[in-house]
C-alpha cells in the first residue's frame, strides 16, 4: 500500500519530461498573445481560465484574422472536444472521489495528466480511489503551473522581440511541429490532408466557418479510412 | 494595434473557459461508467490532426508579415518541420528545424 504523497511524487516525477514541451509552448503563447496586443493581465486570464495550450492558441489566431467571436469559440472548442474523451476514459477509475474533487481534477484535465493517468489505472489495478487521486493530481499539478508561469514569462518579453525572429512565424510552425508526430496512421494523414485542401478550397466560405467545415470533413475522413482499415 | 475588441477578447476567454471545463468535467460529473459510443471516439481521435493543419495553411501560403505574398522562407520553412516532425516524432526536432530554415532562408532572400 503506497502513500497518496509517495503516489502524489510518483505522479508528478512521471510527468517531468513534459516540461520539455510546456515550458517551450507556454512561453510562446506568452510571446504570441503580447505581439496581437493582449496586456499580461488578458495572457494571464486566457492561460488560467482556458488552461488548453492548443485551443489558446486556435483562439488567439481567429480573433487575429478578425473572426466573428462565435466561430472562434466554437472552432477552439472544438479543438478541446478530445478532452470529453478523457473525462469519459477517466470517469469509471475517478468518478467516485467527491464531486468537489472531481471539478477540481476537470479543471487540470489536460493531455499529458490524462495520458500518464490513463496508462497507470490500468496498470496498477489496485489503486484505492483516493490514491488514484493522488496521482492524478500530481501529474497535472506540475504541467499546469508552469504552463501558466512561463506564460507569464514569455509574456513579459514579448513586446521586446525584435522583428526579424518573424515571431508571426512561429505560431504557424508550431502547430506543424504538434501535428506532425501525431500522423501516425494512414487515417491520421488522411485526416491532416483533408484538412489542408479543404481549408485553401474552404477560404472564402464567409464567417470564418471554412475551417470548421474543412475541420468537420476531416474528421470524417479519418475515421471512414481508420473504419476501413480495422484499425487504429 | 490589437485586431479586435476587449470585449471580444473577454468573451472568448470566458466562454471558451466555461466551455472546456465543462467539456472536462462532462463523464466526470455524472459518475459516469458509461462509454462513448465507438463511432464518437472514432471521430474524436482525428480532432487535432484535422483542425491543425486548416488552421495552418492559409497562414503558410498567404502570410500576414508579407501582406499576404506567399514567402519562399516561410514555406520552406513550414516544410521542413513536417518533415523533421514526421521522421523524428519529436515536436521540439521539428518546431527547430523550421526555426533554422526560416531565419537561413529570411538572411539569404533577404
Amino acid at each position: 500500500m503506497q502513500s497518496h504523497a509517495r503516489l502524489f511524487w510518483k505522479g508528478t516525477l512521471d510527468s517531468a519530461p513534459f516540461i520539455l514541451v510546456v515550458v517551450p509552448f507556454a512561453a510562446l503563447f506568452g510571446l504570441v498573445s503580447a505581439e496581437a496586443g493582449l496586456n499580461i493581465v488578458e495572457t494571464m486570464a486566457f492561460s488560467l481560465i482556458v488552461l488548453a495550450g492548443t485551443a489558446q492558441f486556435t483562439a488567439l489566431s481567429l480573433l487575429q484574422d478578425q473572426a466573428p467571436t462565435v466561430i472562434a469559440i466554437l472552432t477552439a472548442l472544438v479543438v478541446n472536444s478530445r478532452m470529453a474523451m478523457y473525462s469519459a476514459a477517466l470517469a469509471p477509475h475517478l468518478g467516485k472521489a467527491p464531486m468537489w474533487q472531481r471539478a477540481l481534477m476537470a479543471y487540470g484535465l489536460v493531455d499529458q495528466a490524462f495520458a500518464l493517468s490513463d496508462t497507470a489505472y490500468q496498470r496498477f489495478t489496485d489503486w484505492t480511489i483516493r490514491q488514484k487521486v493522488a496521482y492524478f493530481a500530481g501529474t497535472s499539478v506540475m504541467v499546469c503551473s508552469l504552463w501558466m508561469v512561463c506564460t507569464f514569462l514569455g509574456a513579459l518579453a514579448g513586446d521586446s522581440l525584435p522583428d526579424w525572429l518573424a515571431i508571426d512565424f512561429a505560431l504557424p510552425l508550431a502547430f506543424l511541429a504538434m501535428v506532425a508526430p501525431a500522423l501516425r496512421t494512414a487515417a491520421h494523414v488522411a485526416a491532416a490532408l483533408t484538412s489542408a485542401v479543404a481549408a485553401l478550397v474552404f477560404v472564402f466560405v464567409p464567417y470564418g466557418l471554412g475551417l470548421l467545415l474543412a475541420a468537420f470533413l476531416a474528421m470524417a475522413v479519418g475515421a471512414e479510412v481508420e473504419r476501413r482499415l480495422g484499425h487504429r | 494595434m490589437q485586431a479586435f475588441s476587449d470585449t471580444t477578447l473577454w468573451t472568448v476567454i470566458i466562454c471558451l473557459g466555461l466551455g472546456s471545463w465543462g467539456l472536462r468535467f462532462s463523464f466526470l460529473a455524472f459518475l459516469g461508467n458509461r462509454d462513448l459510443p465507438d463511432w464518437v471516439l472514432r471521430h474524436l481521435r482525428y480532432t487535432a490532426v484535422a483542425i491543425l493543419p486548416g488552421l495552418v495553411m492559409p497562414l503558410v501560403i498567404w502570410p500576414d508579415a508579407t501582406g499576404g505574398a506567399p514567402d519562399p522562407a516561410r514555406i520552406m520553412a513550414a516544410c521542413a518541420t513536417v518533415i523533421v516532425g514526421y521522421t523524428t516524432k519529436n515536436l521540439i526536432a521539428g518546431f527547430g528545424a523550421g526555426l533554422i530554415v526560416l531565419y537561413s532562408m529570411l538572411n539569404l532572400l533577404g
